[in-house]
């Protein structure tokens, strides 16, 4: 069996985002964001019959969605704990549920209290996918994403000529986005000059390389094809999906080449099940934890060439009048820390024409990754259809 | 005020991992190496990834070791850190073919290249833990 256009993302919803949620627990605003997904898809929550939860770990459970919502006969529950690559697994999950017949609606939910709860900076040395790390690098000093990943970043630039003024045109640019959204945390011009004075965290990343710790919830409605048929908004199909794990999936110092993440293996897999090239994407919303980790996605994704990223973004090339519209929404970078789960919406309201000022003029094609933890790779390509 | 600063981070040694936190408490970094198939590997785990083979020994790095990339610590994720700051953390190519991650030493980042020879050194972190770092080959 194909998955290929077996299943369409039919209901989208999120709450605002915010720095502080005044309170408010992470399962209502989950709540808050299911019912204006499920609304959105034209359908009841008595009729989703599926739930994936892409961050099982966080402190909401499905069977407290199935309480809250009244959901009568969930037929399928499961959780894919990628990290930041878990909302767009969710997706190929719920895809692949569907397609088997197994149920025919499936809330995809993610919502934190990441500023108001527990940040997620600390968090990480509590979860099982960083225990390795936590035993062989933490006593020496290694403890935060921001210092698992700056070699990364540090190996490109050494290998291939990479430089921080690069990585600004990512925050730059995202931050442009942000402003327009209307949705979005961060709301001031940022310039290149702004980024190269901004503080070090982790060398080479700045403090505007990274992203933020914020509250609030998104949730995804993904229903079978023939299903979605007769919903309330225009059906956006699941063309092409994937997953790929890079080498040493639990140390990045053990990768033979820290420059290539798990998504170079997922990226050929999804595009020939989608039956479409780099070249065909109009929108592509990359998982922005860092603005290193979107220049070396971008390769991956077979958009330029390994060690090309730095060239590709530069000179605005990943506005929305660029040659490669990127994170149309401010991503994790300047709209919010919804682990991905943002990104997985506004693709989605892109290719419905929804985006408002963000809007991509005739968006038919688009593509949202995943990355999580030390380096899990997801890609789903979508289209109008 | 000391009492107030949170511990570091300790290993919770894994009956894998144990002959290796023992043998940087002698100062010595020793690495697992297949029973079977001779494979060096590192992190310590169960499985020769290899072969398969769950039988292991202990092999002590040569000390040598390149530089393969590095990052420089500057905010305080840690409170036990802060009074370290900035510190620098490099990824090192050790000849037995691993990797290994460690403080330096007598040198800054900007004295830093990939390929450049470094050589293991060990410290007390000031809490008890006996920790590889790494120096230059050469004295500056």
């Amino acid at each position: 069996m194909q998955l290929a256009n077996k299943a369409a993302v039919t209901g989208v919803g999120d709450t605002d985002y915010t720095r502080d949620a005044g309170g408010c627990s992470a399962l209502s605003l989950q709540l808050e964001a299911a019912l204006k997904a499920i609304g959105d898809a034209g359908l009841a929550p008595g009729d989703v019959d599926g739930i994936v939860m892409p961050s099982p770990t966080s402190p909401v459970v499905a069977e407290e969605l199935v309480t809250n919502l009244g959901i009568p006969d969930l037929r399928f529950s499961t959780g894919t704990p990628l990290g930041g690559a878990g909302p767009v697994a969710a997706l190929q999950c719920a895809a692949a549920a569907v397609a088997a017949g197994i149920c025919s609606h499936v809330l995809l939910s993610l919502g934190r209290t990441g500023r108001t709860g527990q940040r997620i900076g600390s968090r990480i040395q509590q979860m099982p996918q960083f225990r390795t790390v936590g035993e062989f690098e933490a006593p020496s000093g290694a403890l935060a994403p921001a210092q698992y990943y700056a070699p990364m970043a540090r190996r490109h630039m050494e290998t291939f000529g990479t430089t921080s003024w690069q990585l600004a045109e990512i925050a730059v640019t995202t931050r442009q986005h942000a402003i327009l959204n209307g949705n979005a945390r961060m709301t001031t011009p940022l310039t290149i000059e702004d980024h190269q004075a901004s503080r070090m965290i982790s060398d080479p990343l700045r403090l505007f390389d990274c992203s933020l710790e914020s509250d609030g919830a998104a949730a995804v409605i993904v229903s079978a094809a023939d299903r979605a048929r007769d919903l309330r908004r225009p059906r956006v199909l699941l063309a092409g999906m994937a997953e790929g794990h890079p080498d040493s999936p639990s140390a990045i110092t053990q990768r033979g080449d820290m420059t290539r993440l798990g998504l170079a293996k997922a990226a050929p897999r999804a595009f020939a099940m989608a039956g479409v090239t780099p070249a065909d994407i109009d929108v592509a919303e990359i998982y922005d934890c860092f603005t290193y980790i979107v220049l070396c996605q971008l390769e991956d994704l077979g958009f330029c060439g390994k060690g090309e990223g730095g060239a590709f973004v530069e000179g605005g090339a990943l506005g929305l009048h660029g040659r490669l519209p990127v994170n149309t929404h401010g991503g994790l970078l300047s709209q919010a820390h919804i682990a991905g789960m943002n990104h997985v919406v506004e693709l989605v309201r892109q290719l419905r024409g929804e985006a408002g000022r963000a809007q991509v003029q005739g968006a038919e094609v688009g593509l949202v990754t995943g990355y999580g933890d030390l380096g899990d790779g997801t890609l789903a390509i979508m289209t109008r259809g | 005020m000391s009492q107030t600063i949170p511990a570091k981070p300790m290993p919770e040694p894994s009956p894998e991992s144990r002959p290796y936190w023992e043998g940087l408490a002698q100062r010595r970094l020793v690495l697992q190496r297949c029973a079977d198939c001779g494979r060096i590997r590192h992190y310590p785990q169960p499985m020769c990834p290899a072969c398969h083979s769950l039988a292991a020994d202990w092999v002590e790095a040569s000390g040598a070791a390149v530089v393969h990339s590095w990052t420089v610590a500057h905010h305080p994720f840690h409170p036990a850190f802060r009074a370290e700051l900035p510190y620098v953390l490099v990824t090192a190519d050790l000849p037995e073919g691993v990797r290994l991650l460690a403080q330096l030493r007598d040198a800054g980042a900007e004295a830093l290249r990939p390929g450049l020879e470094l050589r293991i050194d060990f410290e007390d972190n000031g809490e008890g833990l006996t920790l590889p770092i790494l120096r230059p080959a050469t004295p500056a």
